[in-house]
């Protein structure tokens, strides 16, 4: 029976990034499709007429929206290898419960870093983001993966943002690594796995789409200019790159 | 073989708290229901129970909590499997979870954007929710529930945030159902049922609930 696996992806969504990773990790083959988030496709409009955001997983042609429901779907269909949520159901709550979170409070915070111009409000979601991450990092404890022994949902679920780091870092004068060093700590051990390492692309490339926005925007690039590449930015990178607003 | 012992924490007028009530309703599960004072003080439980958020509701499973409506609900159908809220099929799931997840970012804000606003604020926010609601409409189709031919995991998370909109028409000034009539006959189809006719509130209680929520927030 013919399998057809598309994803309508963006390259620096840690969103996408979620879905590439949970393909990865059960060894599914599939087609990548990059969207211009600033023409979107005919196709990603008819497969999310309701968000009309990326990603969109489409299996056999149906479409499956939303990334941690993109990710449980994955972990349903090929439940035969590497399982994603754990089987207790209690185990399965506490793991959507830290997923949730940090869709709530880490995105949000981090988004707030790296758009605003400083100064108070910049302050503010400093400390709502170290906070977040702090609450996470308690969660994790002594275990090596939020799954427990086993990479699972969780550590899915957050591990994407790792490409964001540093542009959060940079644009907030901050490291995570001082103030949480067993999350960094755990990023490493991550990306020690192909299924990470392959599915998400180099920092630098989202501190130059960060840098490029807020140059854009007059927030000030600021120490972002070290990280701007000198390549021209063609077409690609600056549709993507203004979608990110909105994935 | 130890009891199972059931808590749910929860507040009258929460859709999200009617939501739990109703999912374990229809699985039969016996279970004690505290009410939370949450304008008065949050009991110790509840602050323990749920330190992150600090919101009802909270399900107590033998002790252990599990926060978040709709992760609560899955944590319902997956404990007490039968009657079964969501669809077998993978495919089917997903659909149910989408859904779930839309009522949960668009419904209840965009429907109390109503009662917060006034002048053009209003006729926007009512406009907002009109759509929402015909989004929702779109997605049951012409089927009796969300679920299909059954009741089921997003009629579970819808039913209980209609029990505002007798608020939400009275400041907006609008009757929804000449609008959605659709979705007001699976209202009325769901109230036909036990489990969502004896937990949900008198929308009247939740429209005098609001007036006092507007005078808290300083709305007129």
């Amino acid at each position: 029976m013919a399998n057809e696996v598309v994803l309508l992806d963006a390259l620096a969504s840690m969103f996408g990034m979620r879905a590439r990773v949970a393909l990865a990790e059960k060894g599914i083959e599939y087609e990548y499709r990059e969207e211009d988030l600033m023409n979107k496709g005919e196709l990603l409009l008819k497969m999310n007429p309701v968000h009309k955001k990326i990603p969109v997983l489409i299996h056999n042609g149906k479409p499956v929206c939303e990334s941690l429901i993109i990710v449980q779907y994955i972990d349903e269909v090929w439940k035969d290898k590497a399982p994603l949520l754990p089987s207790d159901p209690y185990q399965r709550a506490q793991a959507r419960f830290w997923a949730d979170y940090v869709d709530k409070k880490v995105y949000d915070a981090g988004r707030r870093i790296w758009t605003t111009k400083g100064g108070e409000e910049l302050e503010a979601a400093k400390k709502d983001f170290i906070e977040s991450l702090k609450v996470l990092e308690g969660v994790l404890g002594n275990e090596p993966y939020f799954g427990g022994k086993t990479f699972g949902f969780v550590d899915i679920a957050f591990v994407t943002f790792s490409t964001w780091f540093l542009a959060y870092e940079t644009c907030g004068n901050f490291s995570i690594e001082v103030e949480c060093p067993k999350l960094i700590e755990w990023v490493k051990r991550c990306m020690e796995k192909e299924s990470v390492s392959k599915s998400l692309p180099d920092p630098h490339k989202i501190c130059d789409f960060v840098a490029t926005w807020r140059k854009k925007h007059g927030v000030g690039v600021g120490r972002l200019s070290a990280y701007m590449s000198t390549v021209t930015l063609d077409r690609f990178e600056c549709v993507c790159f203004w979608g990110l607003l909105s994935f | 073989m130890s009891k199972e012992e059931v808590v749910l924490l929860g507040f009258w007028a929460s859709p999200f708290c009617n939501r739990a009530n109703i999912a374990l309703a229809e699985k039969g599960v016996a279970f004690e229901g505290r009410e939370e004072d949450l304008f008065g003080g949050k009991s110790d439980l509840l602050l323990k129970s749920n330190p992150i958020y600090q919101k009802v509701p909270v399900l107590l499973h033998n002790g252990k909590p599990v926060c978040e409506s709709t992760n609560i609900v899955s944590y319902i159908d997956e404990t007490w499997p039968s009657p079964p809220l969501l669809p077998p099929c993978p495919y089917g799931r997903a659909t149910a979870r989408f859904w779930a997840d839309f009522i949960d970012k668009k419904v209840f804000d965009g429907g109390n954007s109503i009662w917060k606003s006034k002048g053009e604020q209003l006729e926007v926010a009512k406009k907002g929710f009109l759509e929402i609601l015909k989004q929702l409409e779109g997605a049951m189709g012409e089927k009796d529930y969300f679920g299909g031919d059954s009741f089921g995991f997003v009629d579970i998370i819808a039913v209980p945030l209609t029990s505002w909109f007798y608020a939400y028409e009275k400041f907006g000034g609008c009757k929804l159902e000449d609008y959605c009539p659709k979705l007001y006959a699976w209202m009325k189809r769901c109230l036909e049922r036990e489990s969502v006719a004896k937990v949900l509130p008198d929308p009247e209680k939740v429209y005098e609930f609001v007036i006092n929520l507007r005078k808290m927030h300083g709305i007129e």
